[in-house]
C-alpha cells in the first residue's frame, strides 16, 4: 500500500511543482487576502461628512458643534442655514450625516430641560449610518455630562447632577479593539478552506476529464490508495497555508499568539480532514473542471457568510443559524481566534474541536463512499 | 486461481443498459489466447462499453464475463492484476515526462525493482522515444503517444490487452508500426483485443467480431468473413449519379445488396441476377450512365455493410 501512495504523491507533487499557475494560485491569493483584511477592512469610521443646520446660533451650540469637529470622526462640509439647504446635502451625497439645533436648545439646557438635537443620517449604507449614530450619542452624552459639571461648579440650582448610567468600555484580550487582530486569524481559516476544496475538487475532476482516471482504474490500486494520494497534497498544501499565514500575521502585523500552538496543530489537522472532505464530496458532483469551478463559487460563499469570520453568527435568523452547525469554518475560526488571542486551552474549546472531529469524519466518510460509486 | 488453460475472454449474455437504452446486448464471446481480436462496429455499436465491462470498469447490467480466467463480476482485483487497457481517450499524464509517466504506472502496478529498469527500457524503445525520455508527454506527436500508451499498458506484462481504438487520429504510417507492435506481442501468447473504424486494420486480426447496435453480428477469420458470408457474388459499378442507381437497382431480383463505396456502387448479384448488360441497360432506362459491372474480391467492409442492413431489415420486421 505504501508504496502505490508513495507513486500516487510523488506524481501529484511533481504536477503541482510543474503547474506554472499554481504557485500563483497559491501565493498571490494570500497576500491579497493579508493586504485586505489587514488594512482595508476596518470597522471604525472617520472623516464623516457632516452638514449642520444651527438655529439657535449660541454658545451652548456653538460648544457642541466644536465638540464634533474635535473628533476626526466628523468633518462639517456645510454650515446650512435651512432645513431645505440640508436636505439637499443629504439628496446630493454631499453629507452622510446632518446634524440640526433647533432653536431654544441653549434655554432648554439652562432649565435643565431635555435639548432635543435633530439627526439625520443618510441609511444607503446602513453600516457606516450606524456607527456614526454610536459616535454621534458618543459625543452628545460627553457634551451633557460636561455642560452638567460646569452647571453644578457655577452652582446653578435649576440643574442637578446628571445620574444616569455611564459605560465605560473594558475590552478583554483585544484592548485596542484592533479590527486587524480580529481578521487576520479569519483569513487563516477562509483561505485554507478556499484552497484546500478548491484543489482537492480541481485535482480530482481533472483526472475525471482528461481520462487517467479511468486509466488508473483498471489497475489494482485500491480506492482508498488513490484517495490517499488526492487528498494528502492538499492537506499538506493547507498547513503550508496556515504556517505561512500565521507567520505573516505575527511578523508583519504583529498580532499576538497568546495560546497552544499544539491546540491550533489539532484544530489545524481536523478541519483540513473536512476541508479536503469537502473537497473530494464536490468532485464527485462535477464531470468537468468548469462544473467544478462553479460549484466552488456558489459552495463557498455561503460557507464564508455564515461563518462568523464578518458577520456574527449570533445576529442570524435561526435557520441560518443552523447552517453554520454544519459549517467547519465557524469552529475553526472560533478555535483560531482564541488561541491567537485568548490563550484559551483544550479545556475551553472542546466543543469545537469536537464539532470539527465529527465533521471531518462525516465530511470524509461521505465523500469516500460518494467517490467509490462514482468511480463505477 | 485458474490463470491456465480456458479461454483468454469469456462473455456470456453480457449486457449493460443505460437507462432504457441497452447499449450491450447479449453478447457472447470467446477469445482463444494468443489471438488478436479485431473488433468492428460503426460508432455507438457498444464496443467501448463492452470492452469497459471486460475491464472491471463497468458493472454489466446482466450476464457475466471472465478475464484471463477471473471472473470480472467476482474477482476484479484478480482481473485488473491480468489486463493492460488503452482507453480510446489519450489518457497518459501530458504534464509528466515519458520517464514519470512510465514510473508511476509502473509504481501503481508494482512492477517489481530489478524489472522495472528493463521493462523501461523495453517501452522506450518499442515507443521509438530513445532520448527522449525526459520530453513532457504533451509534446509528443500522435504516434509516439500512442506508442507510449501501449508501453504503459503492458508494464506489468498482462496476458490480456484491450485496446479500444488505439490508433484513431494516427497517420497511416504510424497505425502500420503500431500494428507491428501488436503482432509482436501476440508472438509472446498475449491474447489482444483492438477496436477499430479501420477496416483494413481487421486484416491484420486473426478474428474478427463484427458489432452492431450492441450485439455481435458474425465473428470469424477475416477470410472466413470474406468468403462465406456473402450470399452472392460481389460486383463493382461505376455509375452515375450514384443515388439514383442505387434506387433503380434495389428491388430488382437477384440484387441482394447494393452500396455505395466511395465513388463507385459495390453490388452483390445472385444466380439469378440479370447479366452484366442487361444491369447497364436497365440503369440507362432510368437516365443513368454505367460501365459494365465488374467483378471483385469482397473486403471486409463490403461483408459488414452487407451483415449490418440485413440485421437492420431484420429488426424492422421483427
Ligand atoms: N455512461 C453512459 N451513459 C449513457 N449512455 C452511454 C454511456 N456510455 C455509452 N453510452 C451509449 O452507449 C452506446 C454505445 O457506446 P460505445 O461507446 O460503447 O460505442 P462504441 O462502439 O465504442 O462507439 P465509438 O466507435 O464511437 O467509440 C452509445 O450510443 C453511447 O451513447
Ligand atoms: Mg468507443
Amino acid at each position: 500500500m505504501f508504496g502505490r501512495l508513495s507513486v500516487m504523491l510523488f506524481k501529484e507533487f511533481i504536477q503541482l511543482r510543474r503547474d506554472r499557475w499554481m504557485m500563483f494560485r497559491l501565493i498571490v491569493p494570500l497576500f491579497i487576502q493579508m493586504v485586505v483584511f489587514g488594512y482595508a477592512a476596518t470597522f471604525t469610521v472617520h472623516h464623516v461628512a457632516t452638514a449642520v443646520l444651527d438655529l439657535d446660533q449660541s454658545q451652548a451650540s456653538r460648544s457642541l458643534i466644536s465638540h464634533f469637529v474635535a473628533t476626526s470622526r466628523f468633518d462639517i462640509v456645510d454650515m446650512a442655514r435651512n432645513q431645505r439647504q440640508i436636505t439637499r446635502d443629504i439628496v446630493h451625497d454631499r453629507a452622510v450625516v446632518a446634524i440640526v439645533i433647533h432653536a431654544g436648545f441653549s434655554q432648554d439646557l439652562e432649565s435643565g430641560r431635555a435639548a432635543p438635537l435633530q439627526v439625520i443620517v443618510d441609511g444607503t449604507n446602513s453600516n457606516t449610518a450606524l456607527i456614526a449614530l454610536g459616535y454621534l450619542s458618543q459625543i452628545t452624552s460627553q457634551f451633557s455630562a460636561e455642560w452638567a459639571a460646569r452647571a453644578i461648579s457655577l452652582n446653578v440650582s435649576a440643574v442637578r447632577p446628571e445620574t444616569g448610567i455611564r459605560l465605560e468600555p473594558l475590552p478583554w484580550f483585544n484592548e485596542g479593539l484592533n479590527e486587524r487582530w480580529f481578521f487576520i486569524p479569519g483569513v487563516i481559516g477562509t483561505l485554507t478552506l478556499l484552497q484546500v476544496v478548491s484543489l482537492t475538487a480541481f485535482a480530482v475532476v481533472r483526472e475525471r476529464e482528461v481520462g487517467t482516471l479511468e486509466q488508473i482504474m483498471v489497475s489494482p490500486i485500491r480506492p482508498f490508495e488513490f484517495i490517499l494520494g488526492k487528498t494528502v497534497p492538499f492537506f499538506l498544501i493547507g498547513f503550508g497555508d496556515i504556517a505561512l499565514v500565521t507567520a505573516f500575521g505575527l511578523l508583519w502585523f504583529r498580532v499576538p499568539f497568546v495560546g497552544d500552538p499544539l491546540v491550533m496543530l489539532g484544530g489545524s489537522s481536523l478541519f483540513l480532514m473536512a476541508a479536503v472532505g469537502m473537497g473530494l464530496l464536490l468532485s464527485t458532483f462535477s464531470r468537468t473542471q468548469q462544473q467544478a469551478f462553479a460549484l466552488n463559487f456558489f459552495l463557498l460563499n455561503p460557507f464564508f457568510i455564515l461563518s462568523g469570520f464578518a458577520f456574527p453568527i449570533a445576529a442570524m435568523p435561526r435557520f441560518l443559524q443552523w447552517f453554520t452547525m454544519i459549517n467547519p469554518l465557524r469552529y475553526f475560526l472560533v478555535v483560531i481566534r482564541a488561541v491567537f488571542l485568548k490563550g484559551v486551552g483544550v479545556d475551553v474549546l472542546w466543543p469545537q474541536l469536537l464539532a470539527l472531529a465529527a465533521l471531518a469524519g462525516v465530511m470524509l466518510t461521505v465523500s469516500v463512499l460518494r467517490f467509490r460509486k462514482s468511480l463505477e | 486461481m485458474s490463470a491456465s488453460g480456458g479461454p483468454a475472454v469469456l462473455a456470456e449474455a453480457l449486457t449493460k443498459k443505460f437507462g432504457d437504452f441497452t447499449a450491450v446486448d447479449h453478447l457472447d464471446l470467446r477469445i482463444e489466447r494468443g489471438q488478436v481480436i479485431g473488433f468492428l462496429g460503426p460508432n455507438g455499436a457498444g464496443k467501448s462499453t463492452t470492452i469497459r465491462m471486460l475491464c472491471g470498469l463497468l458493472l454489466p447490467t446482466s450476464g457475466r464475463a471472465s478475464v484471463a480466467g477471473f471472473d470480472v463480476g467476482r474477482e476484479p482485483e484478480a482481473v485488473r492484476e491480468h489486463i493492460g487497457y488503452m482507453s480510446q481517450k489519450f489518457s497518459l499524464y501530458g504534464d509528466l515526462t515519458v520517464r514519470e509517466n512510465l514510473r508511476f504506472f509502473g509504481g501503481i502496478y508494482r512492477v517489481r525493482r530489478e524489472d522495472f529498469a528493463e521493462r523501461m527500457r523495453f517501452a522506450i524503445s518499442m515507443a521509438g522515444l530513445e532520448g527522449r525520455q525526459n520530453a513532457l508527454v504533451h509534446t509528443l506527436a500522435g504516434g509516439w503517444k500512442q506508442r507510449l500508451a501501449l508501453g504503459c499498458a503492458i508494464l506489468h506484462r498482462p496476458p490480456v490487452l484491450f485496446l479500444d481504438e488505439p490508433t484513431s487520429g494516427v497517420e497511416p504510417e504510424a497505425r502500420r508500426q503500431f500494428w507491428d507492435l501488436i503482432h509482436d506481442l501476440a508472438a509472446e501468447h498475449v491474447t489482444i483485443l483492438v477496436s477499430t473504424h479501420y477496416m483494413d486494420e481487421a486484416e491484420y486480426c486473426n478474428q474478427v467480431a463484427l458489432i452492431d447496435r450492441g450485439t455481435l453480428i458474425a465473428m470469424g477469420t477475416p477470410s472466413e468473413l470474406r468468403g462465406h458470408r456473402l450470399s452472392g457474388q460481389l460486383y463493382e459499378l461505376r455509375c452515375s449519379p450514384l443515388g439514383g442507381a442505387l434506387k433503380a437497382l434495389r428491388g430488382v431480383t437477384g440484387v441482394v445488396e447494393a452500396a455505395i463505396f466511395g465513388d463507385r456502387l459495390h453490388v452483390v448479384l445472385a444466380e439469378n441476377a440479370p447479366a452484366g448488360a442487361d444491369i447497364r441497360r436497365l440503369l440507362s432506362e432510368h437516365g443513368i450512365q454505367a460501365d459494365l459491372p465488374r467483378r471483385i474480391m469482397p473486403s471486409l467492409e463490403d461483408v459488414f455493410v452487407q451483415l449490418v442492413s440485413r440485421g437492420a431489415e431484420h429488426r424492422v420486421t421483427a
